[in-house]
């Protein structure tokens, strides 16, 4: 049984359709990179899959379809990051990974129990943000917010973690960082990762499947090195990406 | 590179601690007495103290001043309704800030409360009533408009603007509050016989108000803040925003319908009994919110206190400020409110820039 499956999933905003029957497939251990030119549907395939926009075709998540389970029982399986965060009151960063505890809430109250607290400690040593762990989220960098609400995804424990530019705004190190704990994390037992990610280097190298996108369509679907042939990624971006990657990465060979 | 103030006080843990809810009781308990001891007669508080003994625990005292009981039959359900309607419209902004991820929502500034006092409005002018009970017209019809007032609004807002930013929410209620305001003054035009009572419902007054209405904003308060206190990790969610609340498995649909309805029929309610009040779901919740923090946990309860506190010093400003004529409790609010709110305003600006 596969993690998420999506089956022929069309996704159109007043007629106009942005991203058309594209089909997947996560497997335990799966880090599927989603990849293509800004506009070929990317961030909308991530956003179908999360609930966010509105979509025709299946997705089950599990055994089940999407549409037949309820909130919570989604959010224990699947956690979503969306693009920009704007926050708006100074909640802690404990505040803010706590929340990640909602799904697993019983009783109308919803009283915590120690397993919720020790995760949430344990997701926010995790992304490296203990110190910072009572701080307003208005008082962070960009890239210690974003590892917030990575915390957060942490401390919900879901089997698929949909992640649309997880390292969108952070330098080079937290990339490293980010990337290197997202690696750790996929490696235990019946987890998967569905990324949007820019840096075709940073693709290649940290995922294990691709989906190539163009202009809403799939192109290629399927293991790294067959979606990133020449033939594929040069016609997508119309660029001979062999010889830009050479050259941007030469000074640094030797 | 942003600076960021730092403010110990604002960042916080899940509950009140139980000496802030002492301290919130006993300020509301104090300004109670105080509120009711004031007034064009001047009363001690012990009187006021005694008063309630007697009422409460069937003791019997002496007064010192011998009028007292008879002036305090008029000032006690006044100020009790107050207190109560503070209460309910600070937990409605509160709520409402919290929903939209947006520190400007309140009932006035989205023009839910013109949209319930244009529902007790037409309901006085059309002489709509429920039968058998004398005092529902006007509350159901405050109620039902202010829904749909919410309804329509976040409608329009939604079809303008998914992402509901404060500018256009706020956009919308201004155009809409004018636009519910030259409605009223057509049905004004028509039904000039009723042209008091329907002032009184713009401009909004506690006075002569009555222990059978403080009962009905009682019982619906009880219900209305059981239901908004239940959803206040919810809210926390939502005021971190929508997107992340669905993540973490909100039914995002229903709980903002839920809280809606609740905040609507406790507007409906307020503003059935005491007209339109406005600024107060504004100002209390941001003043709270630099005590206690942003969570919802331990906000919602500081302002349910504080609102009754803030409206009740309100309503005193009112009564006493050009004695002995009154104010209407609205004007007082949104002057007082107004002025706060820009010092406020600016200061939650210096805060996240």
């Amino acid at each position: 049984m596969s993690l998420l499956e999506m089956k022929n999933v069309t996704v159109s905003y007043d007629g106009y359709c942005v991203l058309k029957d594209a089909s997947l497939k996560l497997e335990s251990g799966d880090w599927l990179m989603v990849v293509g030119p800004n506009g070929a549907g990317k961030s909308t395939l991530i956003s179908a899959a999360g609930g966010n926009a509105p979509y025709t075709g299946e997705i089950l998540i599990g055994d089940k379809e999407r549409t037949a389970m309820k909130a919570r029982e989604i959010a224990r399986r699947v956690g979503t990051l969306t693009q920009n965060h704007s926050v708006g009151y100074s909640f802690s960063v404990r505040e803010l990974v706590g929340l990640g505890r909602y799904p697993y809430r019983k009783g109308i109250i919803g009283g915590k129990d120690e397993d919720d607290a020790r995760m949430v400690e344990q997701a926010i040593q995790d992304v490296g943000l203990g110190e910072f762990a009572d701080r307003s989220l208005l008082t962070l960098s960009g890239g210690e917010l974003q590892r917030a609400f990575i915390a957060q995804l942490f401390a919900q424990d879901p089997n698929v973690l949909m992640l649309d530019e997880p390292t969108n705004n952070l330098d080079l190190i937290f990339q490293k960082e980010v990337f290197d704990l997202l690696k750790k994390w996929v490696a235990q037992k019946d987890r998967a990762i569905l990324s949007v990610v820019h840096d075709l280097g940073l693709a290649r190298s940290y995922g294990n499947k691709a989906l190539l996108l163009d202009r809403g369509t799939l192109v290629a679907y399927g293991d790294m090195d067959s979606v990133f042939s020449d033939d594929m990624i040069n016609g997508v971006y119309k660029l001979d990406m062999r010889q830009w990657m050479s050259k941007l990465y030469s000074h640094w060979v030797n | 590179m942003q600076l960021h103030k730092l403010d110990k006080n604002r960042i916080s843990n899940n509950k009140l601690p139980h000496w802030e809810y002492l301290a919130f009781i006993a300020a509301v308990f104090v300004t109670f007495i105080f509120c009711v001891s004031i007034g064009t007669v001047k009363l001690p508080w012990t009187d006021v103290i005694h008063y309630l003994m007697d009422h409460v625990f069937g003791t019997v005292h002496e007064y010192e001043v011998a009028s007292a009981p008879q002036i305090m039959t008029v000032r006690v359900p006044r100020v009790i309704c107050v207190a109560l309607s503070g209460m309910s419209l600070a937990l409605c902004g509160c709520s409402m800030q919290g929903l939209l991820k947006n520190p400007l929502a309140e009932g006035s500034t989205l023009g839910v409360s013109s949209g319930a006092a244009l529902g007790a409005i037409v309901a006085i002018a059309f002489n709509i009533n429920v039968p058998f009970l004398t005092l529902a017209g006007p509350t159901v019809m405050a109620m039902l408009f202010a829904f749909g007032s919410i309804m329509l609004i976040l409608f329009l807002a939604y079809r303008l603007d998914y992402s509901l930013s404060t500018n256009t929410i706020v956009l919308l209620g201004v155009i809409y509050s004018m636009f519910i305001s030259s409605i009223i003054m057509f049905i004004t035009t028509f039904a000039s016989e009723k042209i008091r009572s329907i002032t009184f419902w713009t401009m909004g007054s506690l006075q002569g108000s009555t222990y059978t209405e403080a009962l009905m904003l009682l019982a619906v308060l009880l219900i209305c803040s059981a239901v908004i206190l239940s959803k206040a990790e919810e809210l926390n969610a939502f005021a971190i925003g929508e997107d992340n609340a669905r993540s973490i498995g909100i039914d995002v649909r229903k709980t903002r319908l839920t809280i809606l309805v609740a905040v609507s029929a406790l507007i409906g309610t307020c503003v059935s009994i005491g007209g339109s009040i406005g600024f107060v779901g504004l100002v209390v919740p941001h003043m709270t919110r630099m005590i206690v923090g942003p969570n919802h946990k331990r906000l919602l309860p500081a302002t349910l206190f504080s609102g009754a506190v803030f409206l009740m010093i309100m309503d005193l400003i009112a009564r006493v400020i050009l004695r002995p004529r009154e104010l209407p409790i609205g004007a007082v609010t949104s002057l007082i409110g107004a002025v706060l709110f820009v010092f406020i305003f600016a200061g939650t600006r210096r805060n996240t820039r």
